[in-house]
């Protein structure tokens, strides 16, 4: 299995040159980081080659780094990850572009895996990555009217709205919202020497 | 001659058939579907976000909250994440407990989804059937962990603790005399395997009622033959897994190609269709009730003859034994330390998916080496399923929406998140 990941990771570096930033093969999964202007022809010929024959993409989401260590992370804030699968070959691969900060934009894949409809409009909706050429890009899974794009570090856990029945205006109402957010377990970052989770191996 | 428009309705989100919060906006042309535009999200509750602001541990009950039919999967796909990123060996007997309840979860999901989907076509009794055998499955969920549905049992590391060594009995009450009494707990006399076991020997014959209701039923067979066909090429071009895919004649299952648990070492089949019809899937999924029945049968041969430990040793990721935990400095200070700041995780990426009842469910985890997951991300097969509703329902009529929707078992849990 991880034999053939490194064939195809070798493949993959062979064919794409440059615009191939990163493969990394941990945990018998092979991530590919790609230049976004790359993204939709390596998708054309990962979908067809025969070599690779990724005929099904299993799933696209966004996610938005600026927090990531605890704000070590440098480079682009957003980033779009894709889980590719092949049934001929039965084998998986991880393909993530980085997105601009300001306004991410990323090309669609759904003219290449009609799959990638929903999926991109989630991302859209949760972390406003918009998908160049999607013939569709709506919000789907929040609210009608919604503001904002709730999966974004920067967005309360506990929303910025909340909503109720007004009897005097005799509709529903929306309100900021009183909810505080608390904190019950702190996030903590171990370092691996310091290792809480290696202690005991040693 | 007037001029006639289509027309557009709406469809849900209240609507028995609907399978929860569903709202379809449907196009029409006199009574036959033009578009069908699902809105989703009425069932979102984040979860996605709440588990970054949770520790790995405490994020495991919200997997029984995604698919609420299938729950042991869920948390199956999510300890397989934590286990990987972790690098951490689960002991066998463990593994074959999972596979076990993955197996009666499967046949759990898909009599509700049979029961449900008969009724949305018009067969009303074989919902009540399908319920009475939910039911001596949802004792054993609540055997051993307590909770009929909502279990949290599997731990990363193992399962929460081992088999129950007696099956918990229906007690005497004004409701019932003694002798119905007696009756209810006839085979409830020996420990969970035994009732397990027993299950095994009566459901084939289960099934078989099942499918005198149906299999060969004209009015079943004029709603189902030829509704929703999705070719192979579609079905993978759409995304489809699990027996969506399978009834469009793609042999295609987890369990088989990437095998993980225990099931490299059993013996069962994979039902695959030719059409891609309703019908079809009705097929594959009653094959595989069959199948699944066959892998319980395996598993407790197997848990009968192989006693050992049923969760990871490795105190920093499970619990240590609560004996241990009154007498030893050590195991106390573990445990504290595991239910307050949990376990941290060292920094990685990882993608697993499990077979569950409805295909493949996968998590995608990023960690940062924190406490807390960074980004996890829930790929729910419904997701892809409902996104071809447009594709599927198209020039079908309005009764055929309801046939098509339900053939997907769509569960909103999942699809919300």
């Amino acid at each position: 299995m991880t034999d053939a990941l490194e064939n195809l990771r070798q493949t993959l570096s062979a064919k794409l040159g440059n615009s191939l930033h990163e493969t990394r093969l941990e945990r018998a999964e092979l991530t590919v980081e790609l230049a976004l202007e790359a993204l939709h022809a390596t998708c054309v010929w990962l979908r067809d080659d025969p070599a690779c024959r990724f005929d099904m993409l299993i799933d696209v989401c966004g996610v938005d780094y600026s927090e990531y260590g605890d704000g070590s992370w440098e480079g682009p804030r957003f980033a779009v990850v894709y889980h590719l699968l092949s049934l001929p070959h039965r084998q998986r691969i991880r393909l993530r572009v980085y997105a601009d900060t300001e306004l991410p934009i990323v090309p669609s894949v759904v003219d290449i895996w009609a799959a990638a409809n929903w999926f991109e409009r989630e991302a859209f909706d949760l972390y406003g990555i918009l998908f160049d050429g999607h013939p569709d890009l709506r919000r789907i899974l929040t609210d009608y009217g919604f503001v904002g794009h709730p999966f974004r570090k920067d967005f309360p856990l506990v929303g910025t709205v909340e909503m109720r029945y007004d009897a005097d205006q005799g509709r529903v109402i929306y309100e900021p919202t009183r909810t505080e957010e608390r904190v019950v377990v702190p996030r903590i970052i171990r370092s691996e020497e310091e290792g809480r989770y290696h202690a005991r191996n040693q | 001659m007037p001029e006639i428009n289509n027309f557009t309705m709406n469809f849900g989100p209240q609507h028995p058939s609907a399978h929860g919060v569903l709202r379809l906006v449907l196009e029409l042309d006199g009574e036959v579907i033009e578009r069908a535009d699902p809105h989703i999200g009425l069932l979102h509750r984040a979860t996605e976000k709440l588990a970054e602001n949770k520790t790995y541990l405490q994020n495991l009950p919200y997997m029984d909250r995604l698919d609420y039919v299938s729950m042991m999967c869920n948390e199956h796909a999510y300890c397989l994440a934590v286990e990987k990123l972790l690098g951490l060996e689960v002991p066998r007997r463990a593994q074959y407990i999972r596979t076990l309840f993955d197996e009666i979860t499967r046949v759990l999901n898909h009599l509700l989804w049979l029961g449900a989907y008969a009724l949305d076509v018009g067969a009303m009794s074989v919902f009540l059937y399908c319920f009475r055998e939910r039911e001596d499955l949802m004792d054993v969920y609540e055997a051993v962990s307590g909770a009929r549905m909502h279990a949290a049992y599997y731990r990363p590391g193992g399962v929460y603790r081992d088999l129950p060594a007696q099956m918990p009995q229906y007690v005497a009450s004004p409701y019932r005399d003694a002798r119905r009494l007696e009756s209810l707990n006839a085979n409830r006399q020996g420990s969970v395997l035994d009732f397990i076991e027993d299950f095994t020997r009566r459901f084939p014959g289960y099934v078989d009622e099942y499918e005198t209701l149906l299999t060969d039923n004209r009015i079943w067979k004029q709603r189902t033959v030829g509704i929703g066909v999705v070719d192979a090429e579609r079905a993978v071009q759409l995304g489809f897994t699990g027996p969506m895919l399978r009834a469009s004649g793609v042999a295609w299952d987890l369990r088989r190609t990437q095998p993980y648990a225990a099931y490299a070492d059993l013996d069962f089949e994979i039902p695959v269709g030719s059409t891609g019809d309703c019908y079809d899937r009705y097929l594959v999924r009653v094959a595989e009730m069959r199948q699944s029945n066959r892998i319980i049968a395996q598993c407790v041969d197997w848990l009968r003859k192989n006693p050992g430990p049923v969760i990871s040793d490795d105190f920093k990721v499970a619990a240590p034994p609560r004996e241990e935990m009154k007498t030893s400095m050590e195991a106390l200070i573990h445990h504290f330390k595991l239910f307050s700041e949990g376990m941290s995780v060292p920094a990685g990426e990882v993608y697993t998916a499990v077979e569950a009842p409805k295909g493949e469910f996968g998590i995608y985890m990023i960690s940062d080496g924190a406490n807390k997951p960074y980004r996890m991300k829930i790929r729910a097969p419904g997701f892809s399923h409902l996104a071809a509703m447009d594709e599927m329902a198209k020039g079908h009529m309005i009764a055929d929406v309801v046939a098509i929707l339900s053939t997907m078992d769509i569960v909103f849990g999942e699809i919300d998140r």
